[in-house]
């Protein structure tokens, strides 16, 4: 195996307005690469009386990318990809909520936006790859194909939000700070040394379209007001709650339920029933899940067949798990070793092999380790 | 490289950077009343009667603002008000749909936050206001208009406005234009004394001149509401130290725009077309903004078909081509001319629009690198299709 060979790209670099991309884009363009910068307009909401203006946070957002851009010395545009984020991340995103699961936007966006619109776009117009500052490492094969591997760095590691890519979106991606051992500051640093403004600015939210990280008032506003029951196993009524949709598989804070547990032990949402507009709280110990079934698969490379032993990544920064898993159809089976702990489903399983990515699937319904009572 | 934005910006030229240059080292205020506040009172003088001259004003007329923006607020907003203030019935504001956003916006702002009723007067499909539209308009209530703003010609596809005909029959209703001629100046003849407008807008630095200044040219009986006060400069219309060497390099370039117009008209105007011919030649079914032939002599608008004019863009640009799509915008995201969609072009046929706008500096080699790239960026374009 070699590493990805420096022969000049024509490149198109995702600048967000963040430290990552922008030194991400000068170290393509460092690399010899011929690259051009591209801010996407993801939001529309009005906030000027000009039409279809954008608002500030954008705006602010895309001057920073401008201006690393001009410091790099590449060109730079804005793309226009509000409808397209509307229609396939955050609706997405509504109705998996108001489904009762937990999805991760940050993994839509990078299969149906950064790598499928703007990657189809840059293709259309001549650009051989698209370059994001994500944390992961893409390795060429002697034979030419492909593989994602997790970031020299482990703690900096996004290998996870792009477990869905495929090998023809993998062929197109190139992540310029994979390789990098580094703390946030060395970033920083080094942005500072290339002349980026973006050095000294805060990072960004996790959810980009939620500028004040609300993600429950975002989702009030959306759904509407829908009280319903807290239950236990037993189905008893412990309380009531304003939508199911604010709760989580695993959540302990903000159940506000007024009588303790009998055990006064802490309780958490074990199930979030959307039909009946209830959610089950318990003990921790039935949070633990033994196996899960997920949908939607996608592989870095070829589908693998029959049952195969791998490590699975259940969440952003989450930690690994040794697990069997095997194709069925279109469906991924999979058993832990140990039982784990609150498993959302909405939320996507990344499969690997040591530190290469093999696939991912949305993790559809999961099997408890011990029976609810 | 082929610099092809002349309507966003034009060089300078040598002699009103000599003359701006010159003034830069003197010192003055042109408000003083000691010998170095007379010295530069005379400079900022002599170069009103300068522009006055190349523009058929008087001098009194020409009043010096920091660019066309703030001419056409000042113009827009201080008519205005002037006008209600005089008579509270006065609040009617008509305006061509196709205004740059300076005169856009500042009406936009008049009807949120000044009670003031926008109605936007009927093009045709080369964006141009006819005098019966502007008479119909009127004589729906002729008590009520406060004014009319109607610009000289379009900056983004060219069509000239029939800016004399339109100041006659608003002039019957005893109702002051406004014309913003930011793009005509230098290009078509501008008389403002015949023109009949109560007030004009004119730029420095689409004519050559240096950027951060123009004027309103502004009819004697006219006393507009200020939008900036202060020291009462400039005829208590605007307040302001004057930049002397801005003003003087303004007057030096408003006098050659005058003087070489006609020339600039049929060299400048002979390659455009030929910049139109190439275009059509390589992409057939490109479509022409604007009136075919009474038209600024340097712009070329072009809409082409299943692209978008973003993607054209940044594929001219790589090759060394600067244009523009039209309409600029703060964020830098595209949004369908306002200019296009006013002559009723279907909203994905405007986002393919594309505006070549030449200058003094053009050269045969700038509209063979168009001939050359233009093909085969549209081809590339249209694959990327529509996002």
């Amino acid at each position: 195996m070699t590493e990805t060979p420096q022969r000049p790209l024509r490149v198109l670099a995702a600048m967000s307005g963040g430290v990552d991309s922008a030194v991400a884009a000068a170290r393509a363009a460092e690399a010899g690469h011929d690259v051009t910068g591209v801010h996407l307009a993801l939001s529309a909401n009005p906030q000027s009386f000009r039409t279809g203006a954008r608002g500030c946070c954008t705006i602010e957002d895309s001057r920073d990318a401008r201006r690393a851009a001009d410091v790099i010395g590449i060109p730079f545009y804005v793309w226009d990809l509000a409808e397209r984020f509307r229609e396939d991340v955050v609706e997405d995103f509504v109705a998996e909520y108001e489904a009762g699961r937990t999805p991760n936007p940050c993994l839509r966006c990078n299969e149906k936006i950064k790598f499928a619109a703007l990657l189809d776009k840059a293709l259309a117009l001549g650009f051989d790859a698209v370059c994001t500052g994500h944390y992961a490492k893409v390795i060429v094969n002697d034979d030419g194909t492909r593989e994602l591997h997790r970031a020299s760095d482990m703690a900096k590691d996004q290998s996870y939000v792009l477990g869905v890519l495929d090998d023809k979106q993998l062929a197109h991606a190139m992540f310029p700070l994979g390789d990098t051992v580094t703390t946030k500051d060395e970033i920083r640093a080094e942005a500072e040394r290339r002349g980026l403004a973006v050095a000294r600015k805060p990072d960004s939210h996790d959810i980009c379209f939620i500028a004040d990280g609300d993600t429950q008032g975002f989702l009030a506003q959306r759904l509407g007001r829908a009280e319903g029951d807290i239950v236990d196993e037993s189905g008893t009524k412990l309380g009531t709650h304003e939508g199911a949709y604010g709760f989580t598989i695993g959540q302990r804070k903000g159940l506000r339920i007024g009588t303790p547990a009998p055990d006064g032990k802490p309780r958490y949402v074990l199930d979030i029933s959307p039909v009946n507009n209830t959610v089950t709280v318990g003990p921790a110990a039935s949070l633990d899940v033994s196996g899960l079934t997920a949908i939607k698969p996608r592989w870095c490379g070829v589908a693998p067949t029959g049952p195969g032993t791998y490590t699975a990544q259940l969440r952003a920064h989450g930690g690994e798990t040794p697990v069997t898993a095997e194709l069925v159809g279109d469906e991924l089976q999979v058993a832990f070793e140990e039982p784990v702990r609150g498993v959302a489903p909405g939320q996507a399983i990344v499969l690997y092999d040591g530190t290469r990515v093999v696939g991912s699937a949305t993790i559809a319904t999961t099997s408890r380790a011990t029976a609810v009572a | 490289m082929a610099y092809l934005d002349h309507a966003a910006t034009t060089p300078m030229l040598p002699e009103a950077i000599e003359a701006m240059t010159a003034q830069l080292a003197v010192t003055g205020n042109a408000s003083s009343l000691h010998a170095a506040g007379r010295r530069a009172r005379r400079t900022v003088e002599e170069a009103r009667e300068a522009l006055a001259e190349a523009l058929g004003a008087r001098p009194s007329e020409v009043v010096f603002t920091s660019g066309g923006t703030e001419a056409d607020n000042l113009a827009v907003k201080g008519l205005f008000w002037a006008r209600r203030s005089a008579d509270a019935a006065r609040t009617r504001v008509l305006a061509s749909p196709v205004e740059h956003h300076a005169v856009l916006d500042a009406v936009h702002w008049l009807g949120e936050q000044e009670g003031a009723t926008v109605e936007y007067l009927r093009v045709d499909t080369y964006g141009r206001v006819h005098p019966e539209a502007l008479r119909e308009a009127i004589e729906r209530n002729p008590d009520d208009v406060a004014l009319v703003t109607v610009m000289w010609a379009n900056n983004e596809i060219g069509t000239v406005m029939p800016v004399r005909q339109l100041a006659a029959v608003a002039a019957e209703f005893g109702v002051p234009v406004h014309a913003d001629a930011v793009q005509a100046f230098g290009q078509v003849p501008v008389d403002f004394g015949a023109s009949g407008l109560a007030a004009m807008t004119v730029s420095g630095h689409k004519i050559g001149g240096p950027y951060g200044i123009g004027a309103l040219l502004l009819g004697r009986e006219y006393s507009p509401v200020p939008v900036l006060h202060g020291g009462g400069q400039e005829r208590h219309v605007r307040s302001g130290t004057l930049d002397v060497p801005a003003v003087a390099a303004f007057a030096v370039a408003g006098q050659l725009a005058a003087e070489q117009r006609e020339r600039f008209a049929r060299e400048i105007g002979g390659l455009r077309d030929e910049l139109i011919d190439v275009v059509r030649k390589a992409v057939p079914e490109a479509i022409l903004g604007g009136d075919p032939v009474d038209r600024l002599p340097a712009n070329a608008h072009f809409t082409f078909p299943g692209c978008e004019g973003d993607s054209l863009l940044l594929l001219l640009d790589a090759q060394g081509i600067e244009c523009s799509t039209g309409s600029a915008c703060t964020a830098g995201v595209a949004q369908p001319s306002h200019v296009l969609l006013a002559t009723g072009t279907d909203p994905d046929l405007a986002r393919g629009s594309l505006r070549f706008s030449l200058g003094h500096t053009s050269t045969k080699a700038d509209v063979d690198a168009v001939a050359q790239a233009i093909g085969p960026a549209v081809e590339r374009a249209r694959t990327a299709g529509l996002t």
